[in-house]
């Protein structure tokens, strides 16, 4: 068991630095500050490939492997949470599940232009009344001669309104199973533009409030047959599948927030001088940064064994669970203690740690709750 | 079209220098980095690629760590990678280094060489032109601007207060300067493809129609006499007063000093 | 051809549109001294055309002699005709030593004539002197050997080098560095005209145009006071705090690199590494962090002042006084009381 990265995954992750430096951290507070999708930025990513990382060449993508991609997403949540979010809900919620359920004409009319960075992607599974109780589903898509008729909304959709290819889930009907009348759940790919599709409002955030998170609305909205995903009924699996990948992107999310907050603590504790010395010099700030590092590093390991797991096992649902219930909460944790050792600048918007501990809290929610992870890893032991 | 960039790899001293205990520079504890000058080269190499689907090779003459910057070359879009490395070719001075890589350049078929103007560890601006005398090339330094049209390449030559805009048929050899564009980022894929392709290996013997007798320390006509640690002007006094306080402050000095 | 027969200080007198580059005096500044310890002469190499009249200048500022090269192909700098003239010159007349200015003509010319010439050449030398040079390997101590004094890595570390098996010892020296010395009102050239003839092949680039910079006559190096702005400065329209203090002070506003590649000021106010290299009598560095390049250009000035808020900056390590702060309330204030000061007296 070799924790080095070989010289590839060095220099891939020297690109992805030089990346954020250069162009993503300069726009952080502003994104945040005036809550702006980072267009420019997403464009740049899309010229560079990174849109479509974990993408075989064939389909437009880098082809490189999940681990790749894992330290894009990492690397630019270290500069800015909102910049990580789009790159991993793009990938992991948008592309993927096209790549991995989609029929060939599918993917050479979607996946192509996703991967190589021509469209933004999305994935609307969450409903008001459907967050954790994702069957409470209400969104319907009955079949009409040659088309599927959408109706129903989304809510909390991440790349909402930006982005021009959307996964969508929902009922496509009752069944019978074990006497049981249960909904049948299918997933779509509808396109932005599409007559009966439009978006609602546009969600006032705490954190990553560059991210543009919209509701989706459907009303009679007719989508060619052939954009049924996957197999009819078996939506549910799909979006349950595809969540495995996307927590793990979550989790690098989280991770590159705990390590820009201790990165930025580190540097500011050796700088702050009270009582005639550097903060640094104080036991209690020594302990608390060697307590955030170790936690930061248990994080790091499992979110890249995670990543080593998608790339060599088809089911990787405990690993990719554990990485983001672990990365979050140690995000979160790291990114509090931070402000607290910034002192009051560390309350001061024109210092990034209060953003990352903003930024944070939403990785304990979103694309899974914490609880959910909690659900996942404890029935996997008690099979 | 053919296209070679001589690039170099260099202890990246923006970020700061480390020194060891005993005041010396610790090059093993720095990051290196591609040299500036170079990567505004091979990108305009790869612009020219881009445009006329030209052949872009890039060659390094160095450590054997030197093939990381052949690495992040090809990972930009340069389809073939030079590293030329021998014990017998180290610790040359500009001729020995522009003997050593004309040597190599001659193995290659080329229609425009293209190399930095000046590398940031030794800053002599040297090897360029003397490689392109060594192979009896026309040179055009200090490029802000190049573009190709037909057999020739069209140059703005900066100058302190002015510049040229040169014409030189190619063959020929050009320097490149920092300004002159801003370089690419690599792609994840681009990294992958190049570490699939082989990076050719030269050493002495593939060097043609040099002498032994200016190769390496032995073949430098230049000798180091002595070399030492800088004696920087050292710190004066530092002060965190109030604006106006600082003012006045300095206002004093300068009465002391008899500025004003 | 034994090393001994080479014998003179020459010096490339760069003239551009038939006016002497001030390197040029500089040099010959310079060389008398080396001449001195020689006991030999200094001679200026002019190459141009229709340059006969600018022989004079040269001997009112040192030159025994003036080697005349005045050709039509030499009217515009051209890398290869002027290498073929100077390299005929050094073959000819065998100079013992043979300095170039490190300006853009220089630095392209001198690597090109010194590899035509099969020497060896040192860049950016900033002490030359005759002494001797020990060969480490044979232990053998030669005299009389130039030493050739310049900044390596990046200005970290200084080295001084010798070239004694090869002549002519060539060294490019940066403008702003050597001192000319007081003219010799009416001394009068000792011309020698030459011409190796000049036959045009490949390497004779065609000049298609000249594009001067736009008038931008202030010389930073001719400053007593500079008032340099870094990136810290944060805008083209707020360096007008740094020409306020610049007009009270009598000085010129000059800056980093970044402020050129910002394009809030041109290339010809850049201090540093690849811009100039400048000994005022006091240097205001003001929201400049003091990256190596840029202190490599301008830590012979009399006087460092620094301005910065990050109290880490290097530019504290080389400022004689260092003030932590902001520079838009500091600076101001600075220019108002050396307003009222200046006044009062």
């Amino acid at each position: 068991m070799d924790f080095k990265f070989d010289k590839q995954h060095e220099m891939a992750r020297q690109l992805f630095q030089d990346f954020a430096q250069n162009e993503v951290k300069p726009l952080a507070q502003e994104v945040d500050e005036t809550e702006s999708f980072p267009s420019e930025t997403v464009a740049k990513m899309q010229k560079l490939g990174f849109m479509g990382i974990a993408i075989p060449k064939e389909y437009g993508g880098q082809g490189c492997d999940p681990l790749t991609y894992t330290m894009c997403v990492e690397e630019l949540s270290k500069v800015c949470g909102t910049t990580g979010v789009v790159v991993s809900a793009h990938s992991s919620l948008g592309a993927d599940p096209i790549y991995m359920y989609g029929t060939e004409e599918q993917k050479q009319k979607y996946l192509v232009p996703l991967a190589n960075g021509e469209k933004l992607g999305a994935f609307g599974l969450t409903e008001p009344g459907a967050g954790t109780d994702a069957q409470g589903q209400q969104t319907k898509a009955v079949l009409d001669g040659d088309e599927w008729v959408l109706n129903g909304s989304k809510c909390f959709i991440t790349n909402g309104k930006e982005a021009d290819i959307y996964i969508i889930i929902a009922v496509t009907g009752i069944i019978e199973k074990r006497g049981r009348k249960i909904k049948e759940i299918s997933a779509f790919i509808v396109e932005k533009g599409t007559p009966g599709f439009s978006f609602g409002t546009k969600e006032k955030k705490m954190g990553i409030r560059g991210s543009a998170t919209y509701e989706l609305i459907f009303e009679d909205c007719r989508i060619p047959k052939d954009n049924l995903l996957g197999q009819q009924g078996k939506g549910f699996g799909i979006a349950m599948h595809t969540l495995d990948g996307g927590r793990i992107g979550i989790a690098a999310q989280a991770l590159g927030l705990a390590e820009g907050a201790l990165e930025a603590t580190i540097e500011y504790v050796k700088e702050r001088k009270q009582f005639g010395r550097s903060i640094a010099q104080f036991q209690n700030t020594q302990f608390q940064l060697a307590n955030m590092a170790t936690k930061v590093e248990a994080a790091k390991l499992l979110v890249y064994k995670a990543a080593k797991a998608k790339e060599t096992q088809k089911v990787y649902s405990v690993e990719a669970a554990m990485a983001k219930l672990f990365a979050a909460e140690v995000a979160m944790e790291v990114t509090t203690k931070a402000v607290q050792l910034h002192g009051g600048y560390g309350y001061i918007r024109e210092y990034d740690v209060e953003r990352m501990m903003r930024d944070a809290k939403i990785t304990e929610i979103y694309e899974g709750t914490s609880e959910v992870q909690r659900m996942v890893i404890s029935g996997s032991l008690l099979k | 079209m053919k296209i070679v960039v001589c690039i170099k790899q260099v202890p990246d001293t923006k970020g700061g220098v480390v020194f060891n205990p005993d005041g010396t520079l610790n090059r093993g504890a720095m990051l290196t980095i591609m040299n500036p000058d170079d990567k505004a080269g091979l990108e305009a190499a790869l612009r020219i690629k881009d445009e006329t689907g030209a052949e872009v090779t890039v060659l390094t003459m160095g450590l054997p760590k030197a093939e990381e910057v052949l690495r992040e070359a090809m990972a930009m879009g340069a389809d073939n990678g030079i590293l030329v490395t021998d014990r017998v070719l180290g610790g040359a001075d500009t001729w020995a280094t522009s003997t050593t890589i004309a040597g190599a350049l001659r193995n290659i078929d080329y229609d425009l060489i293209i190399t930095g103007r000046q590398a940031i560890d030794g800053d002599t601006a040297q090897v360029g032109p003397q490689i392109a005398e060594h192979l009896d090339l026309p040179v055009i330094s200090y490029a802000q601007n190049i573009k190709i049209e037909g057999n020739s390449v069209i140059v703005e030559r900066q100058y302190e207060d002015r510049y040229h805009v040169i014409k030189a048929q190619m063959p020929c050899l050009v320097t490149a300067l920092s300004e002159l564009n801003e370089p690419r980022y690599m792609t994840p894929g681009g990294i992958n493809e190049a570490f699939e392709k082989e990076v050719t290996v030269w050493g002495r013997a593939d060097l043609k129609d040099v002498d032994d007798a200016n190769l390496g320390l032995k073949g430098s006509p230049t000798k180091i006499a002595k070399a030492s640690d800088k004696v920087r002007k050292g710190a004066g006094e530092v002060v965190t007063l109030d604006p106006a306080e600082a003012a006045a402050y300095i206002v004093d000095k300068f009465k002391e000093k008899h500025v004003i | 051809m034994s090393l001994e027969e080479y014998k003179g200080v020459y010096v490339f007198a760069q003239q551009v549109d038939g006016e002497v580059s001030g390197i040029a005096y500089e040099l010959l500044g310079k060389a008398k001294d080396l001449a001195k310890d020689l006991d030999t002469d200094v001679t200026a190499v002019l190459l141009g055309s229709g340059v006969m009249g600018l022989a004079d200048g040269l001997a009112e500022y040192g030159a025994d002699k003036v080697i005349v090269v005045d050709d039509k192909e030499l009217e515009v700098y051209r890398t290869e005709p002027y290498a073929h003239a100077l390299s005929s010159v050094i073959n000819e007349y065998k100079p013992e030593i043979m300095l170039v200015g490190a300006t853009a003509i220089g630095r392209d010319l001198g690597p090109r004539v010194s590899a035509r010439v099969a020497t060896g050449l040192t860049a950016d030398c900033t002490v030359l002197e005759i002494g001797d040079f020990t060969d480490m390997a044979t232990k053998e101590v030669l005299p009389k050997q130039l030493l050739m004094t310049r900044p390596a890595f990046g200005g970290n570390t200084i080295a001084t080098i010798a070239c004694p098996y090869n002549r002519p010892q060539m060294a490019t020296v940066r403008p702003g560095v050597m001192q000319k010395i007081a003219p010799i009102t009416g001394a009068k050239a000792n011309v020698i005209e030459y011409n190796p003839g000049f036959t045009p092949d490949n390497k004779y680039v065609e000049i298609l145009e000249v594009v001067k910079s736009v008038a931008d006559t202030v010389d930073i190096q001719d400053a007593k006071i500079l008032v340099s702005g870094g990136r810290g400065v944060g805008s083209e329209e707020n360096f007008k705090l740094l020409q306020d203090l610049a007009d009270v002070m009598g000085g010129t506003v000059s800056c980093s690199r970044a402020v050129v590649e910002n394009g809030w000021m041109p290339q010809e106010r850049q201090v540093g590494q690849t811009g100039k290299t400048v000994r005022p009598s006091v240097y205001f560095a003001i929201g400049i962090s003091g990256a190596i390049q840029h202190v490599a250009g301008m830590e012979e000035a009399d006087i460092i002042v620094a301005i910065n808020k990050d109290e880490t900056a290097p530019i504290f390590d080389v400022a004689d006084y260092g003030l932590v702060g902001d520079l838009n309330k500091i600076v101001p204030q600075l220019t108002e009381m050396l307003k009222a000061e200046m006044a009062g007296k």
